[in-house]
């Protein structure tokens, strides 16, 4: 008999990742704090070419429209200054299966995990890849559990994750769900060990080399429908995948554009708060994931995480939960489209950073999700509400997370604020030692330049 | 009541407070870690609060408290929002005039 203890079960973690992800990270390792990251993202044998056919022809995903919003773009010209107020652009990745672009990150895990011979699938997720995974999972007749982190000691559930439950269901997924804690992890490490499940994670190289589709899709659509590449892409940014796939893909298909992450500000909660779960109308696209998850990526669930946004972003912008709403409403008013709030971070940003570009400039928001019941504005604003969140209109700027919400009195006010990318880049740099406990080598010095878009000089002088 | 093959839900006290992890923040760490499974029920029949037997979509058999029978979504889209159509007034009207959509 398995001795299923806490602690029994996570010291068995390292074998139980080891064969229900079928791939073994430590001949990644350099045994100093370097891995050979590259080495890692080859290692899953599908170049772009091979995960486009995955995608097209065995799921049918991906090549969804990107649609200029002629309206929104006017509107932030309005109060840009003189030639400024640069086009926006919006990739619709609702259209695709399931209803966000998630689906380009489980399909190619599903095919690995179908082609390996895998009875099924297993997902840690509260968010629109727990109905990506079942989605493929149906296609591809494999099982599928998804772990959901769903309700408060009260019972209480958070309105998008019910949602994200009943889709998951409805896809013929087992839906498991569990009150607010990090212990979530233990629960799904025995579930692998019982079933004999694939690890569908968010963070192996399967996972991230499905979303570099969607950066090569937008440098090619952009030169067929513009004759240009864009200017900027902008990413919501929670576990770094997004931004990591689509930058990747972007490289891959030459285009340059500036990669600007951006997330909602959700300062001062705790994620693993059981009082403060429901206190945020956010569950994805947060600070709560994008400041920690940036800075030290190797907190996923898996040996070395694929997502590693800071080889890439350029910038890292936030916004306000009041001003996400306010960009989800305009986009159904201006725009008829209809989609879900946590999608629209990266709009959002975009509206704001329009106004510091020239008119002839091209930006591109990467993403739109799904909305329904639970996950939808007026369904997140009266949770809110009801949970005692003082809701109005005024400066979004005095807006305090888990105590008001403020709506931009006028859409001039909608303000993406610049984080510090030098203070995330040192942090990692900080936390690559600490974790690790090792003195970086030249090897190692290298390899953080890598890790943070930066030089081995930066490196040298930001060691702790 | 609920009966053999009846689709339900059971609730699991997955990790009492003195068991969970420890660097989690202090309210969390004062409530046990739970746990809810739907599945079809094994025993024969059932009341609610019962220690039963359920077969989850997947085929796992799990034991728990049985907590609903014939479970389903309530989940909507709120009470109604006057700042959302506040909203939509104020962008259409810089965007389009104010005549327009009055």
């Amino acid at each position: 008999m398995l001795d299923n203890s806490y602690a029994a079960v996570m010291s068995r973690k390292n074998e139980i990742m080891k064969r229900a992800v079928g791939m073994d990270y430590d001949k990644f390792e350099s045994g100093s704090i370097a891995f050979d990251y590259e080495g890692m993202m080859a290692a899953t044998g599908y170049d772009l070419d091979a995960v486009r056919k995955i995608q097209t022809n065995e799921f049918q995903i991906g090549n969804t429209p990107l649609i200029e919003l002629k309206n929104l773009s006017a509107l932030a010209r309005s109060f840009a200054p003189q030639g400024m107020g640069a086009r926006i652009f919006v990739k619709d990745e609702a259209a695709n299966l399931s209803g966000s672009f998630k689906v380009r990150r489980a399909a190619t895990s599903i095919h690995q995990a179908k082609r390996m011979g895998y009875p099924g699938v297993i997902s840690a997720t509260s968010g629109n890849y727990g109905a990506a995974v079942a989605a493929c999972a149906a296609k591809a007749g494999l099982k599928c559990i998804v772990v959901q982190e769903c309700f408060d000691s009260k019972g209480v559930g958070q309105p998008e994750i019910i949602e994200k439950a009943r889709k998951c269901e409805a896809l013929g997924a087992e839906v498991v769900q569990l009150t607010v804690g990090p212990e979530l992890f233990y629960m799904f490490l025995r579930m692998l060990e019982e079933t004999g499940y694939f690890n569908a994670s968010l963070y192996t190289p399967f996972g991230i080399a499905g979303v570099e589709t969607l950066g090569f899709e937008i440098a090619q659509q952009c030169r067929l429908m513009l004759g240009r590449d864009p200017d900027m892409v902008v990413c919501t940014n929670a576990g770094g995948g997004n931004l990591t796939g689509t930058a990747r893909g972007l490289l891959k298909a030459n285009c340059s554009a500036e990669v600007v992450a951006a997330s909602v500000n959700l300062s001062g909660l705790h994620m693993a708060s059981d009082t403060q779960f429901n206190l945020k109308s956010f569950t994805t696209g947060h600070t709560g994931f994008g400041m920690p998850f940036s800075t030290w990526p190797d907190r996923s669930d898996v040996p070395r995480s694929a997502a590693r946004p800071l080889r890439y972003m350029d910038r890292y912008v936030t916004v306000n939960q009041g001003e996400v709403f306010y960009t989800t409403e305009m986009l159904a008013a201006l725009e008829g489209m209809e989609k879900g709030p946590a999608g629209n971070t990266s709009l959002a940003a975009a509206f704001s950073l329009a106004q510091t570009l020239p008119k002839d400039k091209i930006i591109v928001v990467q993403e739109t999700e799904y909305t329904g019941a639970g996950k939808h504005v007026n369904a997140q604003l009266s949770f809110a509400r009801s949970n005692g969140i003082d809701i109005h209109f005024g400066d979004p700027k005095d807006e305090v997370p888990g105590k008001s919400i403020i709506l931009p009195a006028h859409p001039s006010m909608i303000h993406a604020r610049e984080a510090d990318i030098e203070h995330l880049r040192t942090s990692l740099i900080h936390n690559a030692q600490k974790m690790t406990g090792k003195t970086p080598n030249e090897a190692d010095i290298a390899f953080l330049a890598e890790e943070t878009k930066t030089n081995p000089t930066f490196v040298k002088e930001h060691l702790a | 009541m609920a009966n053999k093959n009846d689709w339900v839900q059971i609730h699991i006290d997955v990790l009492k407070p003195e068991e969970r992890a420890t660097n989690i923040p202090e309210d969390t760490r004062h409530v046990p870690l739970e746990m809810w499974v739907k599945g079809h029920l094994i025993d024969e029949t059932a009341e609610i609060g019962d220690l039963v037997k359920v077969r989850t979509k997947t085929g796992r058999e799990v034991e728990g408290t049985l907590c609903a029978v014939n479970p389903s979504f309530k989940h909507n889209f709120g009470d109604y929002i006057p700042e959302l159509d506040t909203i939509d007034e104020t962008v259409k009207t810089i965007l389009f005039g104010g005549e327009t959509h009055a």
